[in-house]
């Protein structure tokens, strides 16, 4: 059996690993996880992932979750071009620095903004105090400054000329608040130029056919009951 | 100038660089940023790293943040022992795994208890019982996932010798540890890890990376902590108040 993906296209982090391997023509078979149904808490996925959660990775008989460790096993075992994660130490430290820092900045920030927003009231039909939505654009707001202030600056890529994996995976994490129709490039001239430059890089019908979820996601119906009372605890904990 | 590590102590990330580049034999010069006392948002150290945070690497002109980095960098850089960060692709692939889940799950969760048990107190606020349960409830579920998923019958959690996920994750436990809840009680395949790790490292060396941290609650009794500046106590009140 070749490398098979558990893949959402709703989760940022699959979408990062989906273009990843698509753009560098990885074959893989596609297994589709679908969250909002709950797929991810099925027996058979948690026999691939215990902690439910895509993305996933199998390849024969290795396991591999977390996004940033699924991009980086595929660098290194396909050969892709070396942009992606450069050679050069310090360049390279450039771009762990940036997937470190994410975790608990930009991706949480950007996950708090779509369900807040959009799906906890139009999927779970939970209602959201309208202060926690204002806090959750606020810190939003401050996590995206921080973004082009510190890691973005006046170059074109994060770590410099190129695309690296710190882009793709910064640019994912953006589309969720888009999804939820936070305009966060409207005014952020420097980040749509960003944008727009990772589009080219990557190719627009990939990007956005990796995107047609996410910037539909505004029109997915409610949860039945069931199925709400399946997800709630996993969404708290996730979005805590 | 050679290659200068910013640190404090008694934050887990920065020990985590400390006893990596002690124990490699990698000459460096300490440069201490006592967060109690607001070093870190001081005019010269803003310059250094503007999210005014440690630990922060500077290498001539090149500037690290985030410990994880700095752990891979120094590991490239100096070409120690393999098994900090192994060549071996799917070992590798294992830290980065670890690293990515102990982000989200480890970083945020452990050091909420020198928040509750010093920092707040220091200050002056008492953090409600109701997020201190609450934090232990999520610090109970971590562990849970931590013994099943990534240590489970292994000396190391990724495999057979200790790597910087190790390292990482023994600074966020000590955390807890060291203002008297003890993780390791009732957890026997966590704590004979522990002891694994404490035989590698020279005593020397555990003692002089975690005194401050094993001493902070004596300081505290005796009232011998520095006083956080008025700027810093503003953004420890924020801190607080992030508590869930
Ligand atoms: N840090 C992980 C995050 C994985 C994650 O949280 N995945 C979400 C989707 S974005 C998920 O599977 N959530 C299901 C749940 O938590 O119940 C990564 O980067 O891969
Ligand atoms: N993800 C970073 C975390 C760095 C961090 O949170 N440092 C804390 C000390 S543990 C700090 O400098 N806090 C000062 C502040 O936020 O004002 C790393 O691993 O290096």
């Amino acid at each position: 059996m070749g490398l098979e993906l558990y893949l959402d296209l709703l989760s940022q982090p699959c979408r990062a690993v989906y273009i990843f391997a698509k753009k560098n023509g990885i074959p893989f078979q596609l297994r589709t996880v679908e969250l909002l149904k709950g797929q991810h808490l099925s027996d058979a996925f948690v026999q691939v992932n215990p902690l439910k959660k895509v993305p996933a990775l199998k390849d024969g008989d290795f396991i591999l979750t977390e996004s940033v460790a699924i991009l980086l096993y595929l660098t290194h075992k396909y050969k892709v071009p070396e942009h992606w994660y450069p050679q050069d130490l310090q360049t390279r430290a450039r771009v762990d620095e940036y997937l470190a820092w994410q975790h608990t900045t930009l991706r949480r920030n950007c996950l708090r903004a779509l369900w807040h927003k959009v799906m906890l009231p139009n999927f779970l039909g939970e209602q959201v105090s309208p202060k926690t939505l204002e806090d959750t654009v606020a810190e939003l707001d401050v996590t995206l400054q921080l973004l082009e202030d510190k890691f973005l600056q006046n170059k074109d890529f994060i770590v410099g000329p190129h695309i690296s994996l710190a882009d793709l995976v910064a640019i994912t994490e953006l589309m969720h608040p888009m999804g939820a129709g936070c305009q966060v490039f409207q005014s952020r001239p420097k980040l749509a130029a960003w944008r727009q430059r990772i589009e080219a890089a990557v190719g627009k019908d990939l990007f956005q056919e990796a995107h047609e979820v996410i910037l539909k996601v505004k029109n997915t119906p409610p949860a039945d009951p069931t199925i709400k009372q399946k997800l709630m605890p996993g969404v708290l904990a996730m979005i805590q | 100038m050679g290659l200068e590590l910013y640190l404090d102590l008694l934050s887990q990330p920065c020990r985590a660089v400390f006893i990596f580049a002690k124990k490699n034999g990698i000459p460096f010069q300490l440069r201490t940023v006592q967060l109690l006392k607001g070093q870190n948002c001081s005019k010269e150290f803003l310059q250094i790293n503007s999210l005014q945070r440690v630990p922060v690497l500077k290498d001539g002109d090149f500037i690290l943040t985030e410990s994880s980095a700095i752990l891979i960098y120094l590991s490239c850089k100096y070409q120690v022992a393999d098994h900090w960060y192994p060549s071996d692709l799917q070992t590798r692939s294992q830290i980065q795994e670890y690293l990515g889940w102990h982000a989200y799950n480890i970083r945020s969760i452990f050091g909420v208890t020198l928040w509750v048990r010093v920092l707040a107190p220091l200050i002056g606020i008492q953090v409600p019982e109701e997020k201190v349960n609450r934090n232990r409830t999520y610090m109970d579920h971590a562990l849970q996932q931590l013994e099943s998923k990534f240590l489970g019958d292994k000396p190391f959690l990724v495999g057979q010798q200790v790597s910087l996920a190790d390292l990482m994750l023994l600074e966020e436990l000590i955390q807890p540890v060291a203002v008297g809840y003890d993780v390791f009680v009732g957890r026997p395949r966590l704590a004979a890890w522990r002891g694994r790790i404490e035989a590698f490292l020279d005593t020397e060396l555990w003692q002089e990376a975690h005194g401050p941290i094993f001493n902070i609650l004596e300081q505290m009794a005796k009232k011998t902590l520095p006083v956080p500046p008025p700027e810093t106590q503003k953004n420890m009140l924020f801190r607080i108040s992030k508590i869930p």
